[in-house]
C-alpha cells in the first residue's frame, strides 16, 4: 500500500469539502473567519483521527451486521471529549462555534471514513487517512474563512492577533455580505469551481 | 432568539424565515444539495422531515428533562440523542412500511437519509440550549421543518429551470447550485428584523 498516497488523497484529489461535496454544514457555518475556520478543523481532524484509529483497532471484534451504530457510539464519545475540552480551555472560540461542535457526530466525513476505510484497513494507515482527510477538511475551512474575512471585513487574524488589516493601507469599503450567510455559499461555489479547473489541467 | 415568553405565531415565524434553519443557520445542506433536483421529490422530503423531527425533537426533549438532566450525566446529551434519533428513524422506518405501503413508497428511501441529516439533532440540542417548554419546543421544531421544507421545494423550483439555462462551461453542475443558493440566501437575509426578531 502507497501511505504517501493515503495521506495525500484527502487534500486535494479527493478534497472532502471541495470535490467529494461531503461536510458542508460545519465549512460553511464556522468558516466566516480564518481563526474559526481554523479552529473547527483542527477538532474535527482530532476526532477523525481518534475514531480512525479505535475502529480500524476493532475492527475484527465488531459485527458486520451491528457496525453503523457501533461507529457512531464511537465517534459521539470523541466528540463529547473535544465538547468540554474546549469549552474548558478556549471559551471564546467554543462560544463561536457553538452548537457546530456537538454537531461534528453527524459530520459525515468521519462516518464515511470509518466505513469506507479504517474499517477494512491497518491501524498505521487509517491514522495517515484521517490525518489527510483532516488536513484536507482544515486547509479548505480555513481558505473559505480567510477569504471571507478579507472581502468582508478587511482583515486576517488569526489566535486573536491581526496579520494584516486592508482597509487601513488603502481606501477599502469591505461588503459586509461576505460575512454573513450569503458569502459562505458564493465563495465556496468559487472555489469548488478552481479546484476543478485545477484538477482539470492535471 | 427564542425563548418561552414569545407567542406561538412568532416563534413559527422566526423560525421559518428569520432564522431559516438551511439558508441562514446552514444546517441540513447534504440533504438540501442533495434530493432538491425534482419538486415533487424534495416536497417529500420535507414532509419526512417535519414527521421525523417533531418525534425526535419530542423524544430528545423528554429524555433530557427526565433522564440526563436530573441523574447529572448531562455529557452524555450528544451519544444518546444521536442513538435515539437513529433508533426512532428506524422504527418509523418499519412502522410505515407495515401500516401505509403507498406513504412508504413516497417517503421510503428519504427516511434512512434524515439519520444523518444534521438539523434533527441540531434542533434537539438546541431546545435544550434555549431551555424551552415542552410545547414551544414542538412548535419551534414544525417551525424549523416547514422552513426547511419551503427553502427546498424554492430551491428545487429554480433548479429545474437551471438545467437549461446557459451556464459558463467552470461553473456547470455544483458551483453554480451553491452560487444559486446564496442569492436565495441573500434574499432570506431580507427577512432579517422582521416584526423585530
Amino acid at each position: 500500500m502507497d501511505y504517501t498516497k493515503t495521506f495525500t488523497n484527502g487534500i486535494l484529489k479527493e478534497n472532502p469539502v471541495l470535490v467529494l461535496i461531503i461536510g458542508l454544514c460545519p465549512a460553511l457555518a464556522t468558516g466566516s473567519s480564518m481563526n474559526d475556520g481554523f479552529g473547527m478543523g483542527v477538532a474535527t481532524t482530532f476526532v477523525l483521527v481518534a475514531s480512525n484509529i479505535l475502529v480500524s483497532m476493532m475492527r475484527k471484534y465488531t459485527p458486520d451486521s451491528i457496525r453503523l451504530p457501533i461507529f457512531i457510539v464511537i465517534i459521539s464519545t470523541f466528540v463529547t471529549i473535544v465538547d468540554y475540552v474546549m469549552h474548558a480551555y478556549v471559551v471564546e472560540l467554543y462560544a463561536s462555534l457553538g452548537i457546530f461542535i456537538p454537531l461534528i457526530v453527524v459530520n459525515c466525513i468521519i462516518l464515511a471514513r470509518a466505513e469506507a476505510f479504517a474499517y477494512k484497513n491497518s491501524v498505521f494507515a487509517s491514522t495517515l487517512d484521517g490525518l489527510g482527510m483532516g488536513l484536507g477538511f482544515t486547509l479548505t475551512i480555513t481558505t473559505l474563512g480567510a477569504i471571507r474575512e478579507l472581502i468582508g471585513n478587511g482583515t486576517l487574524s488569526f489566535f486573536n492577533r491581526e496579520l494584516f488589516n486592508i482597509s487601513t493601507s488603502m481606501n477599502f469599503q469591505p461588503a459586509l455580505v461576505f460575512i454573513m450567510p450569503p458569502g459562505a455559499f458564493i465563495v465556496i461555489g468559487f472555489m469548488i469551481a478552481g479546484v476543478r479547473w485545477a484538477l482539470k489541467r492535471g | 432568539m427564542i425563548d418561552n415568553e414569545m407567542t406561538w405565531y412568532m416563534i413559527a415565524l422566526s423560525a421559518i424565515l428569520v432564522n431559516n434553519i438551511v439558508l441562514i443557520r446552514f444546517l441540513a445542506l447534504c440533504s438540501f444539495f442533495g434530493v432538491s433536483n425534482k419538486i415533487e421529490v424534495s416536497l417529500s422530503m420535507g414532509m419526512a422531515v417535519i414527521f421525523v423531527m417533531t418525534l425526535a425533537s419530542a423524544v430528545s426533549w423528554a429524555i433530557w428533562y427526565f433522564f440526563l438532566f436530573p441523574l447529572k450525566i448531562e455529557f452524555l446529551r450528544t451519544a444518546s440523542f444521536i442513538l435515539v434519533i437513529a433508533t426512532l428513524v428506524q422504527l418509523v422506518e418499519m412502522y410505515i412500511k407495515k401500516t401505509s405501503p403507498a406513504l412508504y413508497n413516497a417517503l421510503g428511501i428519504y427516511l434512512p437519509l434524515i439519520t444523518t441529516n444534521c438539523a434533527v439533532l441540531g434542533v434537539a440540542i438546541l431546545i435544550i440550549d434555549y431551555k424551552l417548554g415542552f410545547l414551544t419546543s414542538i412548535i419551534y421544531t414544525i417551525g424549523v421543518a416547514a422552513g426547511y421544507t419551503l427553502s427546498i421545494v424554492l430551491f428545487a423550483g429554480i433548479r429545474e429551470r437551471i438545467d437549461m439555462a446557459p451556464i459558463p462551461e467552470i461553473l456547470k453542475g455544483t458551483p453554480i447550485i451553491f452560487i444559486t443558493a446564496g442569492i436565495m440566501s441573500l434574499a432570506f437575509l431580507g427577512f432579517t428584523h422582521l416584526f423585530g426578531l
